[in-house]
């Protein structure tokens, strides 16, 4: 059998037919569903009288709306959504997974939270899996080795209705990444350095397959990171392939396999891997010495830099289409080429979203927190555990204590600041640092200035007021 | 899916590269249960600059949009198409496309007319004045100033674009096939 790249084993694995024009029939094994991007394809079910074809790989629950302040009064009961535009989409995601019988984390669960942290730590996502959601950060899935890609509602209704997609096969990159990352620098800043390398559409066509020796040392929570930002370099999906870590991360999860099924399943599993001699079509390698703790300064994730860099001038670029969105961008940010990085002021600081939610993240930010105070001109400091689970790990370990004591407000799961969608937003022409994955103008609230980075120098700017190189901070 | 073949008239000349789909339609507009009227909140944040191509008497009503490199980028929400469709607008000319937004434009019957950058430069320049015409028979853009540019769609979704098919009722005649790779897969 000709050598393969391991995006090309899951696909060949889940196709059902195939078209003369190359389009192929998929298998979807996982299907996630939430609030947003549901409704629509819900009514389109039933305006054609159509059923969910397998509701068992189907799991929904609610995160971009829902408030991160309390869910429950003091005797337990469900607090009311203020927002009544919120309230009514929560309720069409009740009203229909009631009627089509889907799987449903409730509200106020210990087990809700983001959809993209849900999936993984309930062991809904699996190795060698095709995995769908109606959310372009899907390609978070891929660190657990699943092919996992966000689709649009008439795609979600597709799906629920027959359980497949017809797809294109994508062209495939490998981005190889060698060597140990220095002090302080994390999962989020080698994302970022990629995405810096590749542009904002440099991996628009391909699945990425993370490979090299850093991305083989890194945590689950750390690939899922990684993977999670693929869509901001373009490419729908990213991969890593399963091994030991990814197979003890899964154990004993609420929905992974058990028993006899668990042993044959981890024999599968091994076999998910780029065979030697399989050939990509594009490649990018980086050496981890090179990769800094990083910060965007302009409304691309493209526009990235080391946090010891200054603002760049937009004449620096050579296109000039980029000339134009640089100066658009920093006039939309509020800053003037040659101004260093770390002189940059923040009034909000937001560490939350399916990029940076897990314990792992937490335990970055909180190392760097404990025993400082945030600075006084910090207006509004959030911490977001990815999902109710999260919260309580981290609440076993004392983390909540130790944001809290600094000054932080410790929140319940949801997507919160990421996106202006419920009430957590950055106000107009106010500045954050945030760990999410879009700096995209008005994505935080209409006017609001994003500058993206990791848990550890987010909490290094709140101790400072200013974007931070944590290794200043915590020698 | 609403069938397309020939388009003609005025194209709003955006230009702009990586317009995302927070900016086609904010987050805030995503709280809706239907499909309907989104075009009043489309490129909000465009729309506040002075002289913006949107609220410029000679586009209005355009069924073409032209814009730059990776058109569509950012979130999966197909809220930006149906923004677009509630526009009236049926086809994008971009030299980039993300591929989930060109996947949702399809599905709602908008095409993606992906040309290279001289051509969409050319055609910036055209339609600040003039109509344009996108043609799926012939797959051309061509402009009274007789410039004609060949793109390429894939066959299935031209098809599917000039028949105006529904993709779900096209899968539901392979279910055969889907309940053999259940039984085979043990799934
Ligand atoms: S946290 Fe942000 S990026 Fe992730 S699913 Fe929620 S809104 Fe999307």
């Amino acid at each position: 059998m000709t050598a393969r790249t391991l995006y090309e084993k899951i696909w060949d694995a889940h196709v059902i037919e195939q078209r003369e024009d190359g389009t192929c029939l998929i298998y979807i094994d996982r299907h996630l569903v939430h609030e947003v991007t549901s409704p629509q394809a819900f009514e389109g079910l039933r305006l054609a009288t159509r059923k969910v074809r397998r509701p068992d790989l189907t799991l929904a629950v609610a995160d971009h709306n829902v408030p991160t302040t309390a869910r429950v009064d003091s005797r337990g009961a469900r607090l009311a959504i203020g927002d009544p535009r919120s309230a009514e989409q929560l309720a069409a995601l009740e009203a229909n997974v009631a009627e089509f019988k889907v799987p449903y984390i409730e509200a106020t669960a210990a087990e809700q939270g983001i959809v993209h942290v849900v999936g993984p730590e309930q062991g809904f996502t699996l190795p060698g899996t095709t995995v769908v959601c109606g959310d372009s950060h899907t390609a978070a899935h891929g660190a657990l080795g699943a092919l996992a890609f966000g689709i649009g509602t008439s795609e979600v209704e597709h799906v629920l209705a027959t359980q497949t997609l017809l797809l294109r096969p994508s062209k495939t990159m490998e981005v190889r990444v060698e060597g140990r990352l220095g002090f302080a620098v994390s999962a989020k800043d080698v994302i970022l350095s990629i995405i810096g390398r590749l542009g904002a559409a440099g991996g628009t066509g391909f699945v990425i397959e993370y490979r090299g020796s850093t991305f083989r040392d890194m945590s689950i929570e750390a690939r899922l990171t990684v993977a999670n930002m693929s869509i901001e370099a373009g490419a729908r999906s990213g991969l890593f392939a399963p091994d030991e870590k990814t197979f003890a991360y899964l154990k004993d999860r609420p929905m992974s396999p058990k028993g006899d099924a668990w042993l044959e399943s981890v024999e599968r599993w091994r076999t998910l891997h780029t065979d030697d001699g399989a050939s990509f079509d594009s490649s990018l390698r980086l050496d981890a010495s090179e990769i800094a703790p990083s910060v965007t300064w302009g409304t691309s994730p493209e526009d990235v830099l080391p946090i010891t860099g200054t603002v760049p001038d937009p004449e620096s670029f050579v296109d000039s289409s980029k000339q134009a969105a640089a100066r658009k961008a920093l006039d939309y940010m509020g800053l003037t080429p040659g101004t260093s990085l770390q002189d940059v002021t923040v009034e909000h600081i937001f560490i939350g979203s399916c990029t940076n939610s897990r314990i792992e993240d937490l335990r970055q930010a909180a190392d760097v927190v404990r025993g400082r105070k945030i600075n006084s001109a910090i207006k509004q400091a959030l911490v977001v555990p990815g999902s109710g689970l999260v919260k309580r790990q981290a609440e076993a370990e004392g983390l909540d204590r130790i944001f809290t004591e600094a000054g932080f407000e410790w929140r319940e799961p949801g997507c919160s600041m990421c996106l202006a969608m419920n009430p957590d937003k950055v106000p107009p022409q106010e500045r954050c640092a945030s760990t999410s994955n879009r700096n995209f103008v008005g994505r935080q609230g209409p006017g609001a200035r994003t500058h993206l980075l990791s848990p550890a120098m987010a909490a290094a700017a709140a101790v400072t007021g200013r974007l931070t190189d944590v290794r200043e901070l915590v020698k | 899916m609403k069938s397309v073949r020939l388009l003609h008239g005025p194209a709003y000349p955006l230009g702009r590269k990586n317009i995302d789909t927070d900016v086609i339609i904010g987050a805030e507009h995503l709280k809706t249960i239907t499909r309907a009227g989104l075009g009043r909140h489309a490129f909000e944040t465009i729309r506040r600059e002075p002289g913006n191509v949107f609220d410029d008497p000679r586009f209005q009503g355009a069924p073409i949009l032209i814009a730059g490199d990776n058109f569509g980028c950012g979130s999966s929400r197909e809220h930006a198409a149906w923004a677009l469709d509630d526009l009236g607008i049926r086809a994008v000319i971009a030299p980039s496309f993300s591929d989930i937004f060109s996947g949702n434009a399809f599905k709602n019957g908008i095409v993606a007319v992906v040309l290279d950058q001289p051509a969409v430069d050319r055609l910036l320049e055209v339609a600040a004045e003039l109509p344009l015409t996108v043609d799926l028979e012939t797959m051309t853009v061509t402009t009274p100033l007789q410039d004609r540019f060949h793109f390429h769609l894939d066959p299935f979704r031209r098809e599917c674009l000039m028949g105006g098919l529904d993709e779900i009722g096209l899968t539901t005649a392979s279910e055969p096939a889907i309940r053999a790779y259940e039984a085979r897969t043990g799934i």
